[in-house]
């Protein structure tokens, strides 16, 4: 009698907790499903759009991003990433250290250009201490040289309907390239360089030798390394996944980076 | 008015209801629509914040103080695993958090190292992208209402009227009498349930001018764009990392003010209050029958 009375009192207990379970995984699954529902993420993703002209609209063109003295450097500077570029070409740059590596400056520009890694140590020079947030939620500050990207482009000399400085990479995460691709507001900011010494040394493989974007008021996926080529574009549709760069394209990071 | 309560005779009560004044039992109107309608879009927007947050830690489950910080650098809190559990690190103390925190047993018995489990994060699985899209849209929804609202409750007299300490709130014995009544889960009733009570005040008070906005300042010192717009507001918070230590230590004591509202809430019962949030009225709990007083002992009214 007892025994019946536990048994059926272990059954409901039991019975209880496998309802909980039950509805908290229905409940899990529902998020999921709104979660993956399209219309839903078009909406949010609208809404993350807002982000762009609202810091567009506080920003100014020129605000420059924060920097550091020499004593507020990160100790260790951490790679992210791709920490190489796994290709014959690259390996053999950097067998030559770069010696006939070249830049190309290209698309919608007066003249193309073909810049070897001495033309541009020859140019006017800008070092910066700066902050490095990665999107995953750490920081590191570090130091940076190289000539300005916007001389660059005054060099080539825009077309008026150029809108975005695309960054091709000679790194690939699986068989797809890394690129990156910024607003000409920010190609032309007076912090953004193209870096190719890092600490007072020359930028290393793993930072992305030799030569890598500095797009100080943005996460650091927007810090293109091992940048072969800018080319300028008046529209992102139609470059690879048509987002503007790699991460927006795979795993839907928003193309502006500045929150 | 000794313990702070009052009390009302029966006899009384024709008088108080001919003089206009409710009592207990009485359908008063308690919440404007403003107050309701941010009420519960905030209470959904903070619980996407967090669960969209803790993701976002999942991401790199370990805080620092200062500017940069990163995992060579010694963070003041991890969340992580050894041994077969998982471990929360605080400074030098190492707290084994069983299967909940830093390790958790897939449904399928295997085992995930996450700070966070899924249960508590959007999405479930690992995705800090999607954790992103939730909580980037979901800030401008939080800063958008929590404005809206403050700039509504000045204009209708909320925060002056229902949210402000009155004169003498403050004192001490005030404070430890409520206390007290809130310990011996005495809540007011009848004319005294009408309005928020002093701790009831400062728990609101609380959430609407100091953990929302630090949320929301904190969230934007973590942009690099407003962080060169703000230069001032980054370092007020002491750098960066700070900053994100003290945008998590707001969640947490989000977290902590929800715990504490829901059990009020339910203790002071559950349908009366939810329904006062949703339609805006509140039936006035009846006063509790007091004490036939002792020969020559006055009662105040
Ligand atoms: C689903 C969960 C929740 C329930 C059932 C709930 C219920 C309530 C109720 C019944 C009241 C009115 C209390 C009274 O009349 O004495 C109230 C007020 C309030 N609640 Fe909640 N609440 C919830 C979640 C939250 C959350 C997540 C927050 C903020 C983080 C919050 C913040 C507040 C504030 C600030 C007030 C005072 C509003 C004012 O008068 O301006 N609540 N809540």
């Amino acid at each position: 009698m007892s025994g019946f009375n536990n048994s059926a009192i272990l059954s409901r207990r039991r019975l209880l907790g496998m309802g909980t379970v039950g509805v908290g995984g229905l409940l899990l699954a529902g998020c999921d499903k709104i979660n993956a529902n399209p219309a839903l993420r078009s909406i949010l993703q609208g809404a993350d759009d807002l982000h762009y002209p609202l810091q567009r609209g506080m920003l100014g063109r020129d605000t420059l991003a924060r920097e550091f003295s020499p004593a507020q450097m990160s100790p260790v500077f951490r790679t992210n990433g791709n920490v190489t570029a796994d290709t014959d070409a690259y390996r053999a740059h950097v067998a030559d250290n770069f010696a006939r590596w070249t830049l190309t400056v290209d698309g919608l520009v007066k003249t193309p250009l073909a810049l070897p890694l001495a033309a541009l140590m020859a140019m006017p020079q800008r070092s910066q201490i700066t902050r490095h947030d990665c999107v995953e939620g750490w920081s590191a500050i570090g130091k940076w040289q190289g000539p300005q990207l916007g001389g660059i482009l005054a060099m080539a000399g825009l077309l008026p309907a150029a809108r975005y400085a695309v960054f091709h990479c000679a790194d690939n995460f699986g068989t797809t390239p890394y690129y990156e691709s910024i607003d000409l507001i920010e190609a032309f900011h007076p912090q953004s360089i193209l870096a190719w010494r890092m600490n007072d040394q020359p930028l290393s493989v793993g930072h992305g030798a030799p030569i890598r974007l500095r797009v100080e008021r943005q996460l650091g996926y927007k810090q293109a390394k091992y940048v072969m080529r800018v080319e300028l574009r008046d529209t992102l549709a139609g470059l690879y996944g048509g987002k503007g760069g790699f991460w927006e394209d795979s795993t839907g990071y928003q193309w502006y980076a500045g929150i | 008015m000794a313990n702070g309560e009052m009390v009302m005779e029966p006899d009384s009560m024709p008088e108080a209801l001919l003089a206009g004044i409710p009592v207990g039992g009485d359908r008063v109107r308690r919440h404007r629509l403003s107050t309701r309608l941010w009420h519960w879009l905030n209470a959904m927007t903070v619980t996407i914040m967090l669960m969209s947050g803790l993701m976002i830690f999942n991401a790199h489950p370990r805080l620092y103080w200062g500017q940069y910080g990163a995992n060579p650098d010694t963070p003041w809190l991890e969340i992580g695993n050894a041994g077969g559990h998982g471990v929360l690190r605080i400074g030098s103390l190492a707290l084994n958090t069983g299967m909940v925190l830093g390790l958790t047993r897939r449904p399928d018995g295997s085992l995930h190292a996450t700070a966070f489990p899924g249960w508590m994060t959007i999405p479930t699985s690992y995705s800090l992208s999607d954790a992103r899209m939730w909580h980037l849209a979901f800030a401008l929804v939080l800063v958008a209402a929590l404005l809206a609202y403050l700039v509504r409750s000045v204009i209708n007299g909320h925060i002056r009227r229902d949210l402000a300490m009155r004169r003498g709130e403050w004192a001490p014995a005030h404070l430890w009498a409520d206390i007290k009544q809130h310990a011996l889960l005495r809540f007011p009733t009848g004319l005294a349930a009408l309005k928020y009570n002093p701790l009831q005040k400062i728990a609101y008070g609380a959430v609407l001018f100091v953990m929302l906005p630090l949320v929301i300042a904190t969230g934007t010192a973590l942009s690099p764009g407003m962080d060169a717009r703000l230069h001032w507001l980054v370092d007020v918070l002491g750098g960066r990392q700070s900053a994100r230590s003290v945008h998590f230590l707001c969640a947490a004591g989000l977290v902590g003010f929800f715990a504490v509202h829901i059990a009020m809430v339910l203790l002071a019962g559950p349908i009366n209050e939810v329904r006062s949030m949703i339609t805006g009225w509140y039936v006035l709990p009846k006063e509790r029958r007091a004490k036939a007083p002792a020969p020559g002992e006055e009662i105040a009214a």
